[in-house]
C-alpha cells in the first residue's frame, strides 16, 4: 500500500512526464492549472492518466473544484 | 412535433409529449463503457409522477420554487419535470460552482425544495454558509451509499409518493424558472424566464435545427445553462427525440459516445470545440504524407461542393474517415455561451461538419441570432431567430453600436431586482451590453462587450465585481477589479483578461510580496475566475458620496495609461 507521499511523488511524476515539464519542477502545493497553464478539458485527460497509472476509477466530481496535486493525491490515495 | 401555440405552459407541453411518444427512447445514461439507464417516455413519466407526488405530499404548493443542482443525468430531467407539473418554478443551479456559492444562491433564489447528488450534498452540508439558506425546507439527495448520512435529508429513489399527482397548470407569463446567469458573489443575477419564453424560444430553435423520433441529442453542457435546458431537455422532448447523458466527460468517453449512440446533435462551448479541433488536426498532421495530400483534395473538394449549403450525405461519404469517428449521423454541433472563433467554424465546415454558431443571452432566453447555414458564414453570429426584432443603438460612424433586442422570448426581469431590470430592459428593449453590427446581408457580426465583464471560452460570465471578495484587506490603500476590454477595448470577442487595479499606500511599492500576495489570493478562486494583472494606480479612487467605487470613473482614468506598461502580469 501507498502512502500519501509517495501517491503524491507519482502523481508529480506522471504530471510533469504528461505535459513535459522538467521533473522535479511540480510541487504537492502547486495550482496544476496554473503551473501547467492548462485547462479543465486538459485536467481530465490527466485523470484519466492518473486512473490508468493507479488502477481506480476518480469519478468527475471527486475533483471538483480540486485545483491543487496535494489533494488530488489525497482523493487518489482514498480509493487506492 | 407538438403544436406549442396550444400550450400555457412547459409543464402542460411536456404532459402530453409524454403521451404523444409513450413508446420512444427518451433518454439514455451511460458511465463510461457501462450504459446504466435506457428510458421510454413511458418509462419516464412512470419515475416522474411518484417524485411529483411525493413534492406535493412534502408541502409543495404550486409557485413554489424547487432548486436542483446535479451533473447532467436523468434524474435531472425527471425531477425538473416532477416540479413542473406540480404548479413549481424550477431554480437550476451550477454544480460547478462552490458550496458556499451554491448556498448564497439557494437563499437568493428562496427555493423551497433542493434536489441534489450526494456528492454535491457531502459538501454542501459541510459548507459554512450552510445557515444562510433558511427556507429550504426539504432536501432530496439522490444516490446515496446504503449507509450514509443524509441528516434531515431524504433518499430522492425513496421519494415515492402514492396515487397520482395532481397536475396544477400554469399560464405562458407565470414564471417556469429563475435562471442565474451569472454574479455570485456581489449581485445574483437571477434571470426570471416565463412558460412563454421557453415556449416561443423552441418553437424559434426547431425551425432551424429539427428534432424528431430517433433523433440523438448528446446532452454535455451542463443542464442548468440555458442552452443545454432548452436542446438537451424541453426541445427534444416535445419532439419525440433522444437525450443521451454521460456520467463521466473525459474526453474519451465523449468520442466513443458520438459513434456509441449514433448522435444527430451535441452543445460545446467554444474551448471543447477547440480541443476537437486540435485532436482532430493532430490526427490529420499523423498521417503520411501521400494519405494526407489525398485528405487534403478530399477536404477541397467537400468545400467546393458544399460552399452555398451543407451537403450532409456528400460529405459523409467524401470524408468517410472523418466521419466516421461520429457516428455518421451527426449533424450539426450546436456552439454556444461564448464567441467563437471564426477559423475554428470553418475548420468543422470545410470537413462537412456544419456548426450552428449563434449568438444568445439567458436573458434573452437563450439564442438571439444563429447561422441558418444558408450559406455558412464563419465571420458572423448569423441572422435573427424567427421573432426576434435586434436593433443596433446609439451606432459609431461605422454602424458599430450596442445590441438591443425584442422578443417574446425576453426573461420577465431580474428577481428582486427592479433598478436593475430597468437598466437592462428599456421600453420592452433588452439592451445585451454587446457591441455588434449588421453587415449588408442582415448577418450580425459582434465586437467586444460594453458591459465590465468577460465570458470565458467554457461560457462562464465573470463580473468583476464578484471576485472582489477574495482581495478584500489586501496591504494596499483600495483595489478595484476590472475586465480590461471594459479600460482598453479593442473590439475582440476573445482572449477576455480580468485585471486588478491597486492604489498603493503612499510608501508603498509593489513588490514581490505583495506580488505573492495578491497571486496566492487569486489561486483561492475557481481557475476561470482569476485575475491576469495588475495596474498600479497612483491617485484616489473617484468614489460616491456612500463612497462606492466610481467603476466608469475610475475605469475612464486608467484608460490613459498605456495597456502595455501598465498591464503587470501576475
Amino acid at each position: 500500500m501507498r502512502t500519501l507521499e509517495q501517491t503524491t511523488q507519482e502523481v508529480l511524476d506522471l504530471a510533469s512526464k504528461h505535459f513535459n515539464v522538467p521533473e522535479g519542477s511540480l510541487a504537492p502545493e502547486d495550482d496544476f492549472f496554473k503551473k501547467l497553464g492548462i485547462d479543465s478539458l486538459q485536467t481530465l485527460e490527466m485523470l484519466s492518466r492518473l486512473e490508468n497509472h493507479f488502477g481506480i476509477e476518480l469519478p468527475d466530481y471527486e475533483v471538483q473544484g480540486v485545483s491543487d496535486f496535494r489533494t488530488l493525491a489525497s482523493r487518489i490515495q482514498s480509493r487506492l | 412535433m407538438l403544436d406549442l401555440s396550444q400550450y400555457q405552459s412547459i409543464g402542460a407541453a411536456l404532459k402530453d409529449a409524454l403521451e404523444e411518444f409513450s413508446s420512444e427512447i427518451c433518454l439514455i445514461e451511460s458511465d463510461r463503457e457501462r450504459e446504466k439507464e435506457r428510458l421510454t417516455y413511458r418509462d419516464f413519466k412512470e419515475r416522474a409522477h411518484p417524485l411529483a407526488k411525493a413534492l406535493q405530499d412534502a408541502g409543495f404548493t404550486p409557485g413554489d420554487r424547487a432548486s436542483i443542482i446535479m451533473t447532467n443525468q436523468s434524474k435531472w430531467l425527471i425531477t425538473a419535470y416532477a416540479i413542473f407539473y406540480a404548479g413549481g418554478v424550477l431554480v437550476p443551479l451550477d454544480y460547478k460552482l462552490t458550496p458556499d456559492e451554491q448556498w448564497h444562491l439557494l437563499k437568493h433564489s428562496g427555493a423551497k425544495f433542493l434536489i441534489t447528488e450526494f456528492p454535491i450534498w457531502r459538501q454542501l452540508s459541510a459548507a459554512p454558509d450552510r445557515s444562510e439558506a433558511t427556507n429550504a425546507s426539504a432536501v432530496l439527495v439522490t444516490e446515496a451509499p446504503k449507509n450514509a448520512d443524509l441528516g434531515e435529508a431524504q433518499r430522492w429513489e425513496e421519494s415515492h409518493g402514492s396515487g397520482e399527482p395532481t397536475f396544477v397548470p400554469r399560464t405562458r407569463k407565470d414564471v417556469a424558472c429563475i435562471v442565474y446567469s451569472s454574479g455570485t458573489g456581489g449581485r445574483p443575477k437571477g434571470c426570471m424566464m416565463t412558460h412563454e419564453n421557453y415556449l416561443e424560444q423552441c418553437v424559434a430553435l426547431t425551425s432551424i435545427y429539427p428534432f424528431s423520433p430517433g433523433v440523438r441529442y448528446l446532452s454535455i453542457l451542463p443542464t442548468n445553462h440555458a442552452i443545454d435546458f432548452m436542446v438537451g431537455f424541453f426541445g427534444p422532448f416535445i419532439c419525440g427525440a433522444a437525450v443521451v447523458h454521460l456520467r463521466t466527460l473525459r474526453p474519451e468517453y465523449v468520442r466513443e459516445a458520438f459513434a456509441k449512440y449514433k448522435i444527430t446533435y451535441v452543445s460545446l462551448v467554444p474551448l471543447v470545440l477547440k480541443n476537437l479541433q486540435k485532436g482532430l488536426q493532430a490526427r490529420f498532421d499523423a498521417l503520411p504524407s501521400g494519405k494526407r495530400k489525398i485528405l487534403n483534395a478530399l477536404v477541397a473538394v467537400n468545400k467546393a461542393l458544399t460552399k452555398g449549403q451543407p451537403k450532409l450525405g456528400l460529405s459523409r461519404r467524401l470524408l468517410k474517415q472523418v466521419h466516421d469517428p461520429f457516428g455518421g449521423e451527426l449533424r450539426t454541433i450546436i456552439v454556444g455561451g461564448a464567441f467563437t472563433e471564426p477559423q475554428t467554424l470553418q475548420f468543422f465546415y470545410d470537413l462537412g461538419i456544419p456548426v450552428a454558431n449563434g449568438y444568445g443571452l439567458t436573458e434573452a432566453g437563450t439564442a438571439i441570432t444563429v447561422n441558418d447555414l444558408k450559406p455558412f458564414r464563419s465571420d458572423t453570429v448569423g441572422k435573427p431567430l424567427p421573432g426576434m426584432e435586434v436593433r443596433i443603438v446609439n451606432e459609431s460612424a461605422d454602424g458599430v453600436g450596442e445590441v438591443a433586442v425584442r422578443s417574446k422570448t425576453i426573461m420577465s426581469g431580474y428577481l428582486d431586482e427592479p433598478e436593475l431590470t430597468a437598466e437592462t430592459i428599456k421600453d420592452g428593449w433588452l439592451m445585451t451590453g454587446d457591441l455588434g453590427r449588421f453587415d449588408a446581408t442582415g448577418h450580425l457580426q459582434l465586437f467586444g462587450r460594453k458591459k465590465n465583464m468577460i465570458v470565458t471560452e467554457e461560457g462562464k460570465n465573470i463580473y468583476p465585481e464578484d471576485i472582489e471578495a477574495v482581495f478584500e484587506s489586501l496591504p494596499v490603500k483600495e483595489f478595484c477589479v476590472f475586465a480590461a476590454n471594459y479600460i482598453w477595448p479593442k473590439r475582440s470577442m476573445v482572449g477576455e483578461q480580468l485585471l486588478l487595479a491597486v492604489h498603493l499606500e503612499l510608501d508603498q511599492a509593489y513588490n514581490e510580496e505583495l506580488r505573492r500576495e495578491i497571486s496566492a489570493r487569486n489561486t483561492k478562486l475557481l481557475n476561470y475566475k482569476r485575475i491576469h494583472g495588475v495596474v498600479l494606480y497612483d491617485e484616489d479612487f473617484p468614489r460616491t458620496a456612500s463612497l462606492k467605487i466610481k467603476r466608469n470613473a475610475l475605469a475612464e482614468q486608467i484608460a490613459k495609461l498605456d495597456r502595455a506598461t501598465a498591464f503587470l502580469p501576475i
